[in-house]
């Protein structure tokens, strides 16, 4: 890298070549804003168009401001990290995770005072709700997985983070893909696959963001100084591969035209529902799960200042759960056109999925075996432990659910949202959460500004998931009972509006948890805010925590 | 029953369950293999290792 025929200064190919790529891009992308069908799409495809100068733009800049030779991998023989795209996806995840929980609390209170939609089109519940599922999941969890990945994949292999360009591509293509996903959705542009909305031409933005992203994880992998690969960076391979599969799987559509958002899936009836959700169970057992799960294995080692509990019994989790989650999607259509014997597939081997979901769960407690007391002193690793907790809780109501018996009262009913939402707030949003805490302080060299406040997210968030969670068991049942009441002569005993004021009590609760949840969020991003600025820390309330803020 | 469904369930019933028994039996055996022990026990640590 810094030999000494780097004194002339030039472009590298990849400058060069993105710079002309974005170049031709913002051309296209005018063009197609010219003849566009509608005018949301020739709003998309001026946002392409800006994207794209805005990329030449920063692509040139770099380049005229940077030292003729490109940074080194290793600075006194030990490796010289690149942090920066990590810091942007830290800092995204907080501000889309604050955005998607608002616009969640704004779609629970429209169920409940359905006059919130204020009557415009933007607002309507249709369009919220796949703003804000996008939002948590894509936006917020995705931001979470890429900085995490960036970040442990560099410390794990002692290497430097393949590329230069590729990583801040990676970050800000796939922010971009999240602007556009949602935009569109507050417009009406959407596929109608659940987990799966965006059109064609943004899903095509993806698999390149996507493809990139691959390409930089298994550089650095490549790239390893140590000998081995650490299990949280199978973890992390495992969900960046098979996300890749599930979309280009899930998304082969023919677009009415170029300057059409319409397209149609190549799939069919009752093949593409089950594709939809091979796809869609899988971007949770593979996406919400098996990513997080990277970060599981090393967060809380990391935090806990222990070695996993069992590194072998991670390797026999990862293979069993890979090998099972990919056949458990068809318990989403139980008592549909599915033909029967798919739909005893699918909850098989949901059933069997207990197994290696247990295995990874007890791993992840046990590894705080010796170190129990620290969860008295550090939220943080409270914070984490309880998401693994909550990760085997979801993981065991989940395949209870998809038993036919028991899918025939939960399905369409509130319960799945219960369900959801245990997995999501407990474990997916607490696991991230905790990340975040060590994240922002180890990346900003800092302690954290007030563990107190850590304390106090913990306790707001936790309420709010017990209330979420419990209130929508109990209406989801009351619901799956109320549709299947028939009086003695045959008929059914409620109308479907009497299930829906049923429901009213608890979608306040549901709302009321949310808003705490939210609430905590913010303290989070107050405090994280204030790590990174670093005016000051605030007292700990225990002596123990100096020693904790100072373990980094 | 129409031979489709017949034929698919015999091949998941004798050949995929032997394949899912097989696979997992592999890795068991490749995770637990008491030669490994060491090299696996080193990479619990390696978080830990860290500068």
């Amino acid at each position: 890298m810094g030999e000494a025929r780097a004194i002339s200064k030039s472009m590298t190919v990849g400058e060069a070549g993105t710079a002309t790529v974005f170049a031709a891009l913002a051309f296209l992308s005018i063009i197609v804003a010219a003849k566009a069908h509608t005018p949301a799409y020739a709003f998309h495809a001026y946002l392409f168009a800006a994207a794209s100068v805005g990329a030449v733009f920063l692509v040139l800049n770099r380049y005229m401001s940077r030292p003729a030779a490109l940074p080194p991998r290793e600075i006194d023989g030990k490796p010289n990290y690149n942090l920066g795209p990590v810091k942007f996806a830290a800092i995204a995840a907080v501000v889309w995770g604050i955005a998607g929980f608002g616009v969640g609390l704004l779609a629970a209170l429209q169920l409940a005072f359905p006059a919130l939609n204020f009557d415009l089109s933007w607002l309507s519940f249709g369009r919220i709700r796949p703003l804000h599922t996008s939002a948590v999941i894509f936006a917020f969890g995705g931001n979470v997985l890429i900085g995490t990945s960036f970040y442990v994949v560099q410390r794990t292999c002692r290497a430097r983070l393949a590329g230069e360009l590729a990583p801040w591509f990676v970050v800000l293509g796939y922010n971009f893909f999240i602007v556009i996903a949602g935009t569109g959705y507050l417009l009406g542009i959407t596929q109608s696959k659940e987990y799966a909305e965006p059109e064609w031409y943004a899903d095509l933005w993806l698999t390149v963001v996507w493809v990139a992203y691959f390409l930089v994880f298994l550089g650095t992998v490549m790239r390893r100084k140590e000998p081995h690969i650490y299990v949280a960076n199978w973890f992390y391979l495992g969900f960046i591969l098979t996300i890749a599969v599930l979309h280009l799987g899930n998304n082969p559509a023919v677009p009415v035209s170029l300057f059409s958002p319409k397209s149609y899936i190549v799939w069919a009836g009752v093949q593409d529902a089950m594709v939809q959700w091979w796809y869609g169970h899988n971007a949770v057992g593979f996406f919400l799960t098996a990513g997080f799960l990277a970060i599981m294995y090393y967060f809380i080692p990391k935090r806990a200042e222990r070695p996993v509990y069992s590194y072998r019994l991670s390797i026999v989790h990862f293979w069993a759960l890979i090998f099972i989650y990919i056949w458990a999607g068809p318990h989403h259509l139980h008592y549909t056109a599915l033909p029967d014997w798919a739909q005893t597939l699918g909850m098989t081997f949901s059933v069997m999925l207990w197994m290696p979901s247990w295995g990874g769960m007890i791993n992840g407690l046990m590894t705080l075996s010796g170190a129990w007391d620290k969860l008295r002193t550090d939220p943080v690793l409270r914070m984490m432990v309880v998401s693994v907790a909550f990760y085997g809780m979801s993981t065991f109501e989940g395949p209870l659910m998809s038993v036919k018996a028991v899918n025939s009262l939960s399905h369409y009913t509130d319960w799945t949202i219960g369900h959801v939402h245990s997995g999501a707030l407990g474990w997916v949003a607490f696991v991230s959460f905790g990340a975040l805490y060590c994240l922002f302080s180890w990346v900003w060299n800092r302690p954290l500004y007030s563990v107190r406040l850590v304390s106090w997210h913990f306790w707001i968030s936790t309420i709010g998931i017990v209330l979420y969670i419990t209130a929508m068991w109990v209406a989801g049942i009351l619901q799956g009972l109320m549709w299947r009441a028939y009086t003695s002569l045959g008929f059914l005993e409620y109308s479907f509006i009497e299930t829906v004021e049923a429901m009213r009590p608890f979608y306040l609760i549901r709302a009321l948890g949310g808003a705490l949840f939210l609430a905590g969020a913010l303290i989070m991003a107050w405090n994280l805010w204030r790590t990174v600025v670093a005016r000051r820390v605030e007292t700990p309330f225990a002596a123990g925590d100096v020693r904790l803020a100072a373990a980094e | 029953m129409d031979p489709t469904y017949r034929m698919l369930a015999e091949f998941a019933q004798t050949w995929g369950l032997l394949y899912f028994v097989g696979l997992f039996l592999a890795v068991v055996v490749y995770a637990f293999w008491p030669a490994r022990k060491q090299r696996f026990e080193d990479a619990a640590r390696m978080p830990l290792r860290e500068d």
